[in-house]
């Protein structure tokens, strides 16, 4: 097992885990992997970083890194 | 009649101490008015020339440590549209207005309601059910008379855009939903003008920079054929202290365009997260 930190914004915030500072994941594990199991629905994930840069659903996570989802965001 | 107005500022300020001791040569809030009133011109065009020959309008005395007297003049012969005026644009104006940006062009077609209270400056009870448009001119006005307001009682869309945001220096992205938002950029890119784009969904948000070259909206919400009509905002609803943060981000970044200095958030989404302290500048690219 490797761990990443999760980061899931506004709407989405309700998907996160009870370990997300440190949750583990088997290694080789997607994005898009990651967020089937969390229960997220892919339609609204609308921003996905990775350790500070765009990442996207087939990018493949490793020990350490920090995850962050942003659903659609339009208000003012 | 330039020569004039120069002698005549010459002859009226008088030094004046900042808090560290320093002296600028200033003058006050009263007599700008009454020279424009006397030589018939802009009180505007009166704080452009004081500045010109380093003279500093007393209003924007505390602007002066961080931007030049020419800064300021520049700040003052620009434009800058706010397209949306709720908590956002509201926001936006009223620091705008106190930054001596010269003309600022408002543009939305909404009118105030109750639920606009928790999060929108310009939304008072005198206000409910009058354009924002007016609230916002009325503030301005109340805050800054040397800045010309130009008001439009109507939303943006992909008819009028164009027409509503032309002459812009930069202008700032303060809606209320995506659809519009990317309407607005095909404008400001059209234009030419630079967009300074920011969202907002209860306690989170976002904002970036484009320019008329840049990749920008597509790289935050993916093309605009694959949206859901509404934003998270839609059940989150939007907090005050979100808001702020990001109408403070959006004009900084307007400052900073005008007077060419500092980072910008050019293919950068600056995100913040109040629930958990987050701010975080991310690449877009």
């Amino acid at each position: 097992m490797v761990h990443v930190t999760l980061k899931l914004f506004a709407t989405l915030s309700r998907f996160t885990p009870d370990s997300a500072d440190r949750y583990p994941i088997a290694p080789g594990t997607t994005v898009k992997h990651l967020l089937e199991k969390l229960g997220v629905p892919e339609d609204d994930v609308r921003l996905i970083f990775i350790n500070g840069i765009k990442g996207n659903l087939t990018s493949t996570l490793t020990d350490g890194d920090r995850l962050g989802i942003f659903p659609p965001v339009g208000g003012g | 009649m330039k020569t004039q107005i120069i002698e005549k500022l010459k002859e009226i300020s008088r030094p004046k101490k900042y808090p560290d001791d320093t002296y600028h040569t200033s003058i006050s809030l009263e007599d700008i008015p009454s020279l424009a009133k006397s030589f018939k011109v802009d009180s505007r065009k009166i704080e452009i020339i004081a500045l010109e020959e380093s003279i500093v309008p007393e209003r924007y005395a505390r602007n002066m440590k961080t931007f030049s007297p020419e800064d300021q003049a520049n700040l003052l012969k620009s434009q800058v549209s706010i397209v949306g005026l709720g908590g956002l644009g509201g926001t936006v104006s009223e620091i705008l207005a106190r930054m001596g940006i010269g003309t600022l062009n408002l543009i939305d077609g909404d009118r105030f309601e109750a639920s606009n209270l928790n999060r929108q400056f310009l939304s008072t009870y005198e206000m409910m059910g009058k354009y924002k448009t007016e609230a916002a001119v009325k503030r301005i006005k109340e805050i800054n008379a040397s800045i010309a307001v130009r008001r439009h009682d109507e939303y943006l869309d992909d008819k009028n855009s164009d027409e509503l945001i032309r002459r812009s220096d930069v202008i700032v992205d303060c809606l209320d939903n995506i659809k519009t938002r990317f309407i607005l950029e095909n404008a400001s890119k059209k234009a030419g003008s630079p967009l300074v784009s920011a969202a907002v969904a209860g306690l989170s948000g976002h904002i970036t920079t484009i320019f008329p070259e840049d990749r920008g909206l597509k790289l935050i919400y993916g093309p605009p054929n694959d949206l859901k009509s509404k934003g998270a905002e839609a059940s989150l609803g939007c907090l005050p202290s979100a808001v702020s943060v990001l109408a403070a981000f959006e004009t900084a970044e307007v400052v900073k365009i005008i007077l060419n200095k500092g980072s910008l958030l050019r293919n950068k989404l600056l995100i913040i997260d109040l629930l958990d302290n987050i701010t975080e500048v991310l690449d877009l690219l």
